[in-house]
């Protein structure tokens, strides 16, 4: 930044031509200096504006879902609210591995001759794994059969790996390490084309989050697990926060695969279940570097985590449940049987102890608990069961028979709201730039961490660096805590194209991270700068009008509290801190102001009334519909749109009118809101125009605007509204 | 009624800081201040800020106070210190750079100025520049087109 002395300032001191010359180029410098740092400004609220609405998503997922859990708790069995939902929690329903398997079976799947997808035979090969993704970049898809063996085999080799991977890089083997894919096909083989698929010589971490939001999550997870199966000492595979049902049911995975495979996507959505569940929380490289999706809390202990009996917890947010609390009448979250209990007990005796020998996993095999336990300082402030709980791990002698009850005894102490929340923290949880530990409000689950606790827990578990994925970022990475926590993204072109790049990591026996970005989509070569960032702007504009609409009466009541005498008008400054006391997503409001709102009068204040009409959603025939109920409806859309999704049990992407009363019934007590049985019915006359007595789920939502098609069909996904078909793909095979 | 004034520039200064203030803690790093300046509509010259910096910057440890930031900025603010560009003067200084009246500038004719008089450009903003600003089809720069496609609201 200096002020340069030109060399034309020496030679023509006294030429007025020069000295305009010079005028004139500080004059252009100063504009463009200023351009750039507006653009700045820009960019890092349109950033902010998909990141608060993301996670704001998220937290609304969460609340629904307890929400859900709450009626199952205190509903009567009988009722239709609970009916509707109830089978959503039925994980862990009493069913034997042999039940399991018949419910699974492929064998009497046929695969017609017509289908020119790839065929697998089992044990799998590398030819077939590699096969697979050229299939699949020739967007080919896997028949069922073939799908339903592969999540087989996948789901046998993952029961017999322990919660916490440990990889060693002797042998001067460098791993790869992947952040958060979400369904971006394009994406991975970006990442194999730069750096070679899996093999022996090429060891890879993928860090969660394979699925939801992209439109190949299932693919991704094939392409994955094949490479699993073939090379099981070299890929490694931790769960994210998306790695589970509940979220899916929101984010999209669960429509893909239900679209994919009309006929036997409920069975592949529930092997998945049990696939996700059994996917390893986190991996240990070289003692040294730990990787895990979310990230840690004050109270992460890899100790605990190490001992959890981790395929339990089908979804991350909800804690299984004690039999005997389980309501007379309908088994829900039922815990595992006496058999499957038996075989966990033997299993978690095994995983503490030593590492399964049928896997040939390098140098770590015999590594056990004690090398965690013998490190921890025991905790004071910890509750008194868990310091009793690691009295008796610190005994030693790891093998012999009076050990394995004692084990077994303190097994059983261990605290399961505990457990859970060591889940919960691993997977959902943000670093923060300062000190402390506190609830992650934002996302609903998990914690803010700060630089205090990564360096107390780096030294409590002689560790030297975390990485981790959950966020996205601009560079598709980022450091922080003093370099000591990793964040690593691999899904580029996340929030729009040209949003972000993506990255991954190379991590020798130095350990010292080598970082590679990339930006997949070949639309953006085409773009010049100022275009793509001009696009993502105007979808982030897009979408934070779309979220003041959606809240116009608390918006209204909060511009009225400035304008006690109703002109009907408020100043810049007033409406800045209406519209954030509603909305609370931070943002530079004021700065915003003139891509939000485009009328104006002269002494700078803002007509609201009319400002509505601008953001104004136009509906069909909408008229005759309370507008109030209008509000609701597109301010939840997301929500109303997942309890479909749950009520429609068969997926026909119909519901029944009955069901569309009761899914109202249920979002009005949800959202405490008054919604009567006339604007219901109001509703369903307008969208069944074929007085049939069902609805269209897809019809609805279109209709009331509630999704955006176009947008859909640019991009084949919609982030915002939770789910979406990719319509340019109209012809599905029906043999698959 | 001058209170009231007064009263809406701080919010308007602490707006744009939090935007930057990555800690919370009514700080931002010393290299922001010019986009914080810049974005609160002002047009210093390079000159210009390096002066409003060293008002504010109390100490060398690259964190510039909101405390120390707000009385310098409402000031700067108050007396419009730094005006934004009359849209005629800059196409008057555009026309100066285009000694042959084509209308727009070679890549190369603004390079040489932007890098070499007033206040410098570093390489980097001259790359950033010309390919943020350059007709996509022949490369050359329409500044009749870019004055009016970049205008800045006067006022926030």
């Amino acid at each position: 930044m200096g002020c340069g002395v030109t060399k034309s300032n020496q030679f023509h001191k006294n030429s007025g031509k020069a000295v305009t010359t010079i005028k004139s180029a500080v004059l252009i410098q100063r504009w463009y200096r200023q351009y750039v740092a507006r653009r700045e400004m820009r960019r890092r609220y349109t950033w902010h504006i998909f990141q608060s609405i993301e996670y704001s998503g998220e937290q609304a997922q969460i609340k629904l879902y307890n929400f859900l859990g709450y009626l199952m708790d205190n509903f009567t069995p009988a009722s239709n609210e609970r009916n509707l939902i109830s089978h959503i929690f039925r994980e862990n329903e009493v069913c034997r591995d042999a039940e399991w398997e018949r419910y699974f079976c492929y064998k009497n799947i046929e695969v017609p001759e017509i289908y020119s997808g790839p065929h697998l035979t089992f044990p799998l090969t590398v030819e077939q794994a590699v096969g697979l993704v050229e299939a699949f970049r020739n967007k080919k898809q896997l028949h069922s059969r073939y799908v339903l063996q592969l999540l087989l085999e996948t789901w046998k080799q993952l029961r017999m790996l322990p919660n916490i991977n440990r990889i060693s890089t002797c042998h001067s083997k460098e791993i790869t390490i992947c952040g958060d894919l979400h369904g971006q096909l394009e994406d991975l083989l970006l990442i194999f084309y730069k750096n070679d698929m899996p093999s022996l010589e090429k060891p890879y971490l993928f860090n969660g989050d394979f699925v939801d939001r992209g439109k190949d999550s299932i693919e991704i997870l094939l392409i994955l697990f094949s490479f699993l199966l073939v090379y099981p000492s070299e890929v490694y595979l931790n769960r994210g926060n998306h790695e589970d049902h509940i979220v899916n049911l929101r984010y999209g995975f669960t429509k893909e695969v239900l679209s994919k495979y009309k006929m036997h996507g409920k069975r592949i959505l529930r092997l998945l279940q049990k696939i996700f569940s059994w996917l390893p929380l986190a991996t240990v490289i070289d003692q040294k570097v730990l990787v895990l999706h979310g990230g840690i809390s004050n109270t992460t202990d890899l100790s605990i985590l190490a001992r959890v009996d981790r395929h339990k917890y089908v979804s991350a947010l909800r804690p299984p449940k004690k039999r005997h609390q389980s309501i007379v009448g309908l088994s829900i979250d039922v815990d595992v049987d006496e058999d499957t209990v038996s075989h966990n007990k033997v299993f978690q005796r095994r995983t503490s102890l030593t590492f399964p020998k049928v896997l040939s996993r390098d140098c770590f095999q015999n590594r056990s608990l004690r090398d965690f336990s013998d490190r921890i300082k025991v905790n004071t402030v910890d509750n008194v069961e868990l310091c009793q709980r690691r009295q008796s791990i610190l005994n030693p002698v790891i093998h012999g028979p009076e050990n394995e009850a004692a084990q077994s005894a303190s097994c059983e102490s261990i605290n399961s709201e505990d457990e859970w929340k060591q889940i919960l923290d691993l997977l959902w949880s943000d670093p923060m730039n300062q000190d402390g530990c506190v609830p992650n409000e934002v996302r609903g689950g998990g914690c803010y961490w700060g630089p205090d606790v990564t360096e107390d827990f780096l030294n409590r578990h002689n560790l030297q660096l975390i990485i981790r994925s959950h966020e996205c970022k601009q560079e598709g990475y980022e450091f922080c805590h003093n370099r000591k926590v990793l964040t690593l993204f691999s899904a580029s072109n996340y929030y729009d194209v040209g949003s972000n790049r993506g990255a991954y990591v190379k991590l020798g026996p130095d350990l010292v991270p080598y970082l590679v970005q990339y930006q997949a989509s070949s639309m953006i070569r085409e773009l010049t700068v100022r275009q793509s960032f001009g696009r993502t702007e105007r979808l982030a504009l897009k979408v934070l009008r779309e979220q003041l609409f959606a809240h116009k009466s608390d918006l209204i009541c909060a511009f009225k509290k400035f304008d006690s005498s109703n002109t009907g008008y408020v100043c810049l400054s007033d409406w800045a801190s209406a519209v954030e006391s509603v909305l609370h997503l931070g943002l530079p409001w004021r700065i915003m102001r003139y891509q939000l709102v485009t009328g104006r009068t002269s002494d700078g204040s803002i007509d609201y009334h009319e400002w509505f009409n601008e953001l104004a959603i136009k509906g069909p025939n909408a008229a005759h519909i309370d507008q109030s109920l209008l509000e609701t409806l597109y301010r939840h859309r997301s929500t109303l749109e997942t309890i479909f999704r749950i009520v429609d049990t068969d997926n026909s992407g119909f519901i029944t009118i009955e069901d569309f009363r009761q899914t109202w019934k249920l979002l009005s007590v949800y959202l405490k809101m008054e919604i009567t049985d006339d604007a219901i019915s109001d509703l369903a006359i307008t969208i069944d125009s074929n007085q049939d007595g069902s609805i269209d789920i897809e019809e609805f939502m279109e209709a009331f605007r509630l999704t955006d098609k176009k947008s859909r069909l640019e991009r084949g996904r919609s982030m915002f509204m939770g789910t979406a078909t990719d319509l340019t793909n109209l012809d599905v095979d029906p043999n698959i | 009624m001058a209170e009231a004034v007064v009263s809406d520039v701080h919010k308007k200064i602490r707006a744009v800081f939090e935007a930057f203030d990555n800690e919370s803690n009514n700080t931002v790093d010393v290299r922001e201040i010019g986009t914080i300046i810049y974005s609160l509509g002002c047009f210093p010259t390079q000159a210009d800020l390096h002066d409003l910096i060293a008002e504010v910057e109390k100490d060398h440890t690259g964190y510039i106070y909101l405390d120390n930031f707000l009385p310098v900025m409402t000031k700067v603010l108050l007396e419009h210190k730094f005006p934004p560009i009359p849209e005629d003067l800059l196409l008057q200084a555009f026309e100066v750079l285009d000694k042959e009246k084509k209308g727009y500038l070679e890549p190369e004719e603004l390079t040489k100025y932007m890098t070499q008089e007033g206040e410098l450009f570093s390489q980097e903003e001259m790359d950033e520049m010309l390919t943020a600003l350059a007709d996509r089809d022949n490369n050359v720069l329409y500044y009749k087109d870019l004055i009016s496609q970049l205008t800045i609201d006067p006022d926030m």
